[in-house]
């Protein structure tokens, strides 16, 4: 196995790369020469329209998106201590849905939708977390009980608004739903709230990662090595599903993502959370960075659910470093 | 010095009284043990005194302080348990897991020095498991978890150690081993050792003195060669014992 700071390294170029790659494929492909030149001021009215208009607002939001999920999905899995948690376990992201479709149907546009969603999202942590803390003790299984009831909840919900939803309204709604970076516009690039959203995110996984390390062997150990297992929790479940409802208000659930690059990374990297989190933060970025322009491109000018991509490329690649994880343990 | 004491603790899971009123004073360099029937709160009266079960009513104090009064960091700096339960949600190395004993003894922004690192290594050395260290955790037999959780335990180097049947799993070569080092270890560096065991044997070859838990709140308590008699193990687990000499040795024999 590598030094975890050499693969946090190629980490790093690979978020570079990804940036790269998106910026220079689409209808007018763009070669690195213009794409610097762009970048710094030069180049022609229309590689900068593209560039700035097109190709790097979608490419942002798409990073950070996907840095955001994995983040959260890290974060549910200790909290959860589950290898099967993912960022949407909890519900947030069918409380977002269900805001996000209603806000559909009733044709508001792409800001309103995201707003909507946000408030669903919130709602639905609110509501999770009242059920799981009211009364009584507090364990994993009943967190884990209660949010995949109440996600099933807002599953049932969403199939009775699809169900009475008109045709024109459903494509946009599925779309959503399967995750849709099509939203992101310029605007964005001059906004700082996503990327100090993701960056206190992070700060806080890594003013948290030595006890997350402890509490992944389990509560009672957690609190005998002396870690105040309350704020802790408290912590970690408000911070992940924060994540997650700002990630679904920006992009609709896109699946997979917040499941795979966690245990990627731990499989990669160290199960250590003071390298985990920045290397899912930056592996989590590019999938998605990837995906996304693989989704834009290979049947364009049509377009298909990043969603898709995502678990088009997850799935073989998890299960080749699954293989290869455990050859590493037999043969050590 | 008293480095473990306890006023009038009241013990109860839901309707067990594990104890009425248990007045101990764990001082430096003493061993005790915990004896008592399945169920009759062994390991529940070894949490509460690690301050993670909640008091019915008394007092617990760590070095004349109230465990009451310290938070998590503070408690687990001088006192540390071994739990019978090991879980491992995530692949981890077998050192990974030993420098977690480390945490108490680092403020959140550090990370483990060579010296946390050394203390590690030496633990893993104690329970001979120093060729195992890079070995991803759930690779290894339950004998070998055990001792990699009490190598954490030793990395945490607590004064006052909570042992909750630290032998199970372990072949007896090394329950001879482990509990001689820990014990000798104890005494060399004036700790104390409180651990519930199973076998009369280990108990009386190693503790200085003993509770005997009997059900429905009663103790009894005293040094282990006063209180291994016949009469005293048959209330303890209404079982009929026999207490053979051979050797200059006591022997326990269940009938």
């Amino acid at each position: 196995m590598q030094k975890p700071s050499t693969i946090l390294f190629l980490l790093v170029l690979l978020s570079l790369g990804s940036f790269l790659f998106a910026l220079s494929v689409g209808s007018l492909p763009l070669s690195f020469a213009d794409i610097l030149q762009t970048l710094t001021g030069d180049g022609s009215q229309i590689s900068k329209t593209v560039v700035f208009e097109l190709r790097l607002p979608r490419a942002y939001v798409a990073f950070i998106t996907g840095a955001l999920l994995s983040l959260a999905g890290m974060l549910m899995q200790v909290l959860l201590r589950n290898p099967l948690a993912d960022p949407y376990i909890l519900g947030v992201s069918g409380g977002a849905s269900v805001g996000a479709m209603l806000a559909i149907s009733a044709g508001f546009a792409s800001t309103l939708v995201s707003m909507s969603a946000f408030l669903g999202a919130l709602f639905s942590i609110a509501l999770v977390f009242a059920l799981a803390h009211g009364r009584g003790s507090w364990n994993p299984s009943r967190l884990l009980l209660t949010g995949v009831v109440i996600a099933s909840g807002w599953g049932a919900l969403i199939n009775f608004i699809l169900s009475l939803s008109p045709n024109q309204s459903l494509k946009g709604m599925l779309f959503w739903m399967m995750g849709d970076l099509s939203f992101a516009h310029s605007e964005q690039l001059t906004n700082p709230v996503l990327p100090l959203i993701l960056i206190t995110g992070l700060l806080l996984s890594l003013i948290m990662a030595r006890s997350l390390n402890v509490l992944s062997r389990g509560e009672m150990q957690a609190s005998a090595l002396g870690v105040s297992l309350r704020p802790l929790r408290l912590s970690l479940f408000l911070l992940a599903s924060a994540l997650t409802a700002i990630a679904v208000t920006q992009a609709g659930s896109i699946g997979f993502v917040g499941l795979i690059v966690p245990h990627m990374m731990r499989l990669l990297i160290s199960s250590d959370h003071r390298w985990l989190a920045p290397a899912c933060v930056l592996a989590g970025g590019s999938l998605l960075l990837l995906s996304d322009t693989l989704a834009r491109t290979i049947i364009a000018p049509e377009q298909l659910p990043v969603g898709v991509i995502t678990a088009f490329i997850g799935v073989p690649l998890f299960l080749y470093l699954l293989s290869r994880g455990y050859q590493q343990q037999v043969t050590p | 010095m008293s480095l473990l004491s306890t006023e009038n603790l009241k013990i109860k899971i839901s309707n067990t009284r594990v104890c009425d009123e248990l007045n101990i004073e764990c001082k430096e360099s003493e061993v005790w043990g915990i004896l008592g029937r399945n169920g009759k709160g062994k390991t529940t009266l070894l949490h509460t005194l690690a301050g993670l079960h909640p008091i019915e009513c008394g007092g617990i104090n760590l070095q004349n302080k109230n465990l009451s009064g310290l938070n998590r960091k503070q408690i687990a700096q001088q006192l540390g348990i071994l739990l019978q339960q090991h879980e491992n949600s995530f692949p981890c190395s077998v050192l990974e897991t030993v420098i977690t004993g480390r945490h108490p003894h680092i403020s959140n922004w550090q990370w483990e020095n060579k010296n946390d690192y050394a203390i590690a290594e030496d633990a893993l050395k104690s329970v001979q498991l120093s060729h195992l260290a890079n070995r991803p955790i759930n690779q290894l037999s339950g004998g070998e978890r055990q001792r990699v959780a009490i190598a954490t335990l030793i990395a945490q180097n607590p004064e006052i150690l909570l042992l909750d049947e630290p032998n199970s799993h372990l072949d007896l070569k090394y329950q001879i081993q482990i509990l001689d080092y820990l014990c000798h270890h104890t005494k060399q560096h004036q700790k104390t050792i409180l651990m519930t065991l199973h076998d009369l044997n280990l108990a009386a070859r190693y503790c200085d003195k003993l509770i005997l838990l009997l059900g429905d709140g009663k103790t009894l308590i005293g040094n282990t060669k006063e209180l291994l008699s016949e009469e005293n193990l048959f209330k303890l687990y209404d079982y009929p014992v026999k207490r053979i000499k051979s050797d200059n040795q006591i022997i326990f024999s269940a009938y």
